[in-house]
This record gives structure tokens, sequence and C-alpha cells, in this order.
């Protein structure tokens, strides 16, 4: 199987998009279906011009209703399987997102944000989709959602993306955006050896025991996939452990909760944050994906102002980190959030905190990262 | 359907009885369904039924295959997903005229043009019959439909048309009473390789025959069966379906074209020497 042109091991000088390309190959992801978009379309024209030499198969297909489709099709086919996109082509998307919650599909969707509403910003950068990631699809469901800061996190957390998607069972979201995409930096990656990848979780008892949707301990049942002779039926109606579509309250009960709480009682062990200075900080920054970075320029100046500022980035943004944020909420003046929206995930944070602190939104309406001094401001003004 | 069938093996016999109304079409194609898996000798392991949403789109859940009920049309592209990821599988989408052709039409006509490995069953009952019916894409003009209580004054699709325009390589139209061509079509098109493509006129007794007065099901299948006119070859633009007029069904295309995944991977092999 193993090549020595699936793993590009070695340091590079490359963009976020190429490097998130070379992660999904790192990951063992052999589907790629996808739809051009600016400001993601690199991931896909690497990933084409790749696959062939790896055995992978690329498909660009007639929209996004059909790339994310095809992506759960793939992935039931047993080929880890992955799409990319930006905000019109994420909102198409939704429908299928949702249709891969509830088949419980292994997937990686990539989202290079871009400013919105509509067409809006297509070349510029932009944060405005983080809600869309967690309530896009109709229903009530739970997702995992991951925001790299630079290329090298593009390629280390889609890699992560889909040992998640394996795990749990569910399509994970990374989301990044038009900057950290288009930016080119040192890029290092890891010898074969040293990169952690999860398999699916195989069911391999007697076929006629196998109940596709009957969880294990941790609420996640283990999967099968097409052509093995389980015969296996899956649907997006609500459905018993067999896999039956049953329309009553008590199945709805039972299946619902189990799909959100396989994430929510799973959140200690899927969340990852990233914190500077937050043991003795009067003020804390909470942000993610590029507005992180252009925090720390905003950190530094206050730093040197001899105010006392900590840094908590978001790594997994859904879940979010909730208990970890009403930890800190009690001891600090306040929280500033930095994000290029108009208010997202500042009201996470809001939230979390339970009224102990309070949270002070940078808002950025899009197509340019933040002025550090915008952010300073807001640091300054939490103490006053 | 009902009675108890040697080749019952093949369905879900928990999840029997099935949702449809007595005199429906579905049923009786399902029938030649499973007649035809049996005739072709198709590996059963290795054959996966994808639907989409409505009264047809709940065959994927009585068939003992692996077999997956997806969203409202969007069987094709998820079916274009699991062929192309295991190409040992037979594909077989199995929906409506209002799901593959209204809101999946994008999909349908695209999956046609590459050649995909998949055959495609689509059940015309002319309207959405599970949401009450309503006018969809196929609707004979003049036709009343719950959302054209007047008569639909909107041309339909010609099925066989449209799939051969956007190169299918087996195109064939039955009724479901036509039990015995219908099966010999479904065997005919699941050995071929690429998009192939059956339009199976459907009596809809509770929603299509109810509200244009066209009697039972019986009387709407006694329609259909006296009325087609076999017409092996004819070319499929001079197909045209109207309102309970003749309806030309046979076999109209089975021609040969490589197929979408041999194509592409013999082509790429080719110019990039394949994997390395
Ligand atoms: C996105 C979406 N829109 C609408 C519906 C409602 N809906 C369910 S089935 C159906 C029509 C089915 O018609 P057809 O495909 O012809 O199948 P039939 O019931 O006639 O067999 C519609 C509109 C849906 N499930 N999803
Ligand atoms: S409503 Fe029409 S298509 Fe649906 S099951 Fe009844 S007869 Fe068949
Ligand atoms: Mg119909």
């Amino acid at each position: 199987m193993s090549n020595d042109r699936e793993i590009l091991t070695g340091e590079h000088f490359m963009n976020g998009n190429v490097a998130c390309a070379e992660g999904a190959i790192a990951a063992g992801c052999r589907f790629f279906a996808g739809y051009p978009i600016t400001p993601s379309s690199e991931i896909a024209e690497r990933i084409s011009e790749r696959f062939p030499e790896i055995g992978g198969i690329f498909i660009q297909m007639e929209d996004e209703l059909a790339s994310m489709c095809a992506i759960l099709g793939a992935s039931w086919g047993g080929v880890k399987s992955m799409t990319c996109t930006s905000g019109p082509g994420f909102s198409l998307m939704q429908e299928n997102l949702g249709l891969g919650v509830m088949m419980e599909t292994p997937c990686v969707l990539v989202n290079i944000q871009r400013g919105g509403p509509s067409t809006g910003l297509p070349t510029l950068v932009g944060q405005q989709d983080m809600m869309q990631a967690r309530w896009g699809s109709h229903g009530d469901y739970e997702i995992i959602a991951l925001c790299p800061s630079s290329p090298q996190e593009l390629f280390d957390f889609t890699i992560k993306a889909f040992n998640l998607s394996e795990m749990y069972r569910v399509p994970v979201l990374v989301m990044g955006d038009e900057v950290v995409g288009h930016m080119s930096e040192r890029v290092v990656i890891p010898p074969k050896e040293k990169i952690k990848l999860l398999p699916r979780r195989m069911y391999t008892g007697p076929p006629e025991e196998y109940l596709p949707f009957k969880p294990d301990k941790d609420l996640v049942p283990p999967m099968v996939i097409a052509g093995e002779g389980y015969h296996i039926h899956i649907t997006g109606l609500t459905h018993d452990e067999k896999g039956y579509p049953e329309i009553s309250a008590e199945a709805q009960k039972k299946l619902v909760p189990r799909l959100v709480n396989k994430i929510k009682k799973n959140a200690d062990k899927i969340i990852e944050i990233e914190e500077s200075n937050t043991g003795d900080a009067e003020v804390i920054v909470v942000s993610y994906g590029i507005s992180a970075r252009t925090s720390l320029r905003a950190i530094e100046l206050a730093r040197e102002e001899g105010i006392k500022v900590g840094m908590l980035r978001l790594i997994t943004v859904w879940p979010f980190p909730e208990k970890r944020i009403y930890q800190l909420a009690s001891k600090v003046a306040g929280f500033v959030v930095p994000e290029i929206n108009l208010g997202q995930i500042v009201y996470e944070v809001e939230r979390a905190a339970k009224g102990k602190t309070r949270a002070t939104l940078v808002p950025h309406a899009g197509g340019h990262i933040h002025d550090p001094k915008d952010i300073l401001q807001a640091i300054r003004s939490t103490l006053k | 359907m009902n009675e108890k069938h040697p080749m019952d093996y093949l369905l879900r016999e928990d999840r029997i009885p099935h949702i449809w109304c007595p005199g429906c079409g579905i049923g009786s194609s399902v029938s030649c369904f499973i007649m035809a898996l049996e005739e072709s000798g198709l590996d059963l392991k290795k054959v996966a039924v994808v639907s989409g949403i409505g009264c047809t789109g709940r065959v994927a859940g009585y068939v003992k295959l692996d077999s997956f009920h997806t969203t409202h049309g969007r069987a094709i592209p998820f079916a274009t997903g699991l062929a192309l990821a295991n190409p040992d599988l037979k594909v077989i989408v199995y929906s409506g005229d209002g799901d593959l052709i209204a809101i999946g039409g994008n999909h349908f006509i695209h999956a046609a043009r590459r050649n995909v490995n998949m055959t495609v069953i689509c059940i015309n009952n002319f309207l959405y019959a599970m949401t009450g019916g309503q006018v969809g894409p196929t609707t004979p003009l003049f036709a009343k439909a719950s959302t054209s209580p007047y008569g639909n004054f909107e041309q339909p699709f010609n099925l066989v048309h449209l799939a051969a325009a956007s190169g299918a390589v087996y195109v064939a139209r039955w009724t479901a009473l036509h039990l015995r061509r219908l099966t010999k079509a479904m065997v005919e098109a699941f050995k071929k390789k690429g998009f192939s493509f059956i339009e199976v006129i459907s009596p809809c007794p509770t929603s299509y025959a109810r509200r244009n007065r066209l009697g039972d099901g019986l009387a709407q299948m006694k329609f259909y069966h006296d009325n087609s006119i076999i017409r092996h070859g004819a070319d499929p633009k001079d197909t045209d379906i109207g309102f309970q007029t003749k309806i030309v069904v046979g076999k109209f295309i089975d021609k040969e074209r490589p197929d979408h995944y041999t194509f592409m991977t013999q082509e790429l092999e080719k110019v990039t020497g394949g994997k390395k």
C-alpha cells in the first residue's frame, strides 16, 4: 500500500490550502468530491493533482449538495472522504451534513471562510460561518469543528479531523479562513510513523447479530461498510438500532439525545485549547483562527503597558470549552473576543461565563484582519 | 408482494407489511426487481440500493441488501460516491420521478453525462405521491394534481429522451404491468457498465388516479396495459407522454461507451503513470 508519495515528509514552504490537502492525504483520505469556490479551490486542485499517484479518486461534482452527498456515499463504500468549500457552498452542504450526522458517517468538510452574506467577499477573509457550523443544518445535533491558525495547523488539524470523525462517527468541520488558507509558511510534514491515525471502528462480529446503531459504552456504534454481506439499512429518517425507520416520539427520544450526547459526554476528550499566561491574567483574549494570531500583537502591546493579559485559543470551537471558560471567568476582569464577524463566538463566551465576568467583542465586518490596536483598546477598556 | 414468494429472502420480512397502497405500481416493480436480481446472478453481497425520499424512496427499506435511504433528490450523488469508492459494488438507484428529476434533476443529467456505473430505476407516477399528489416535472399536460387543481399547463420532461440525450448507455421504459419485460430490462441494465436507466410508468390510485377520476388501481393498470405500444429502438424524442394518451414502451438505447470509472482510471494511468 504505502509509497513515498503518500506522505511528503520534510520541511516545506506551503500555503495553507496545499497543506490542508497534504494533511488529508497523510490522514489516508482517498476520496474527494468538491465544487470550485474561492478561496478554497487550491485544496481541490492539489488533491486532483496528487490523487492519481496514490490511488485516490477525485471528482468535481455538479454542486455542493452533490459533493457533500458523494463523500457520505464514499465513506459507506469504505474510503476516507473529504470535501472543501467556502460560505455559499457551505450553505448548500448543510442539508447533507445533517444526513451525515443522522447516518453517523465519518467524513471531513473544510470551510475556508470568506466574507458574507451571500456572495459577499469572494476573495477576502471572514469568520462569519462559526454559528452556521454549529447550527446550520435543521434539527438538534452536535458537531465537531476545529480552527487552524496557520498552514501547519491546516495540515495537522485536517489529520486530527479525520481521526475525530472516525472516533465519533460524525462529520468533522475544519473552519479555516481565507488568510490562513492563502498564507505561505513553513510546514513540517513528519515521517509516516510519527503520524497518528485512528482506524475506523469496525464491527467484526457475526452479521446476524449486527445492529448498525447499537452504541458502545461511549455512545458511538461500531460501523460496517457496504459490500460485506451485512445487508445494512441506513436512513436519514429517525430509526431504531437496526437502522429501520421508526416514526415515533419514543424512537426520536432514543436516537437524537444519543447523537447529541456522544459528543457532549465525550467533550472533555474532544476539546483542545491552547492557553498562555492565563494563570495570573486580568484580561483573557479568547480567539481562534487568524484572529488569534492578530491578537498576539495586541497582547504584546498590552504587556508593554503592564497589563496582565492571557490568551485562550480555541482549537476546538465545537464542542465549546464552556467548563474552562467558566473556571477562568471568576478570575478575570473580562474576556476580549476578537473575531471577523459582528459577534458570534463572543455570545458563547458570555454564555459560558454565566455572568461571572463580561465578554467584549472586537468586531470586524470582514475583508481584512483586525488592526491589533482595536484589540488593544478593548483590553484596556476591560480594566476601566 | 403480499403472498409468500420463493424470493422473499430478498425482502426484509421484519419490515412487512409495507407502506404502499393497494393497487400501487411500486410493489409490482419491486417484485420484478427481486426476480431480476435473482436472474442476473449478481453476488447479492455486492449489490447496494440507494433511494431518495418519496413513496418510491421507501424501496431501499424493504430489500435485504445494503440499502441507503438518503435525502430528497440526492440518491444519485450519494450513489456516485459509493460506486466510485467501491467499484466492485453494483449500485442501483431506485426512486421517484419528483425525487430524481425535479429536485435531483441536475444530479441525474450529470451522472448520465459522466456515465457513472449505476442503474437508475425511476418510478414515474406522474406526481409527488408521498406528499399528497402535487404537480411535478413529469405530470402530463392538463392532468390535475393537488397544486394544479385546474390542470397542469407546464410541458413535462420526457424522461427517456432526457436520459438518452444526457448520455445514458441503456434506456428503457415499461409500465409496472409489464412484469416479464420489466424484469428482463432490469437484468439487462444490471449487466451494463455505465449509466443505465429504466423508467417505470406506475399507477398511483391514491393520488393521480383519484384526482383525475381514472378509477381504481386495477382500472389504471388496465388503461396503461391496453394503451402501451411496444416499439423497441424508437427514437426517444418521439415517445412523449400525454394525459391518458398512448404510451410508447420498449428498449430505446443499448450502446457501448466507456464508463466513468474505467475511462478515468485508464486515462490517468496513461498520463501520470498511475499509482507509484
Ligand atoms: C428537501 C425536501 N423538500 C421536500 C420534501 C418533501 N417531499 C417528500 S417526498 C416528496 C416528493 C416525492 O415525489 P416522487 O419522487 O415522485 O416520489 P413518489 O412519492 O411519487 O414515489 C417531497 C416533495 C423533502 N423530504 N425534502
Ligand atoms: S400514494 Fe400512490 S405512489 Fe404512494 S403508495 Fe399510494 S398508490 Fe403508491
Ligand atoms: Mg412520483
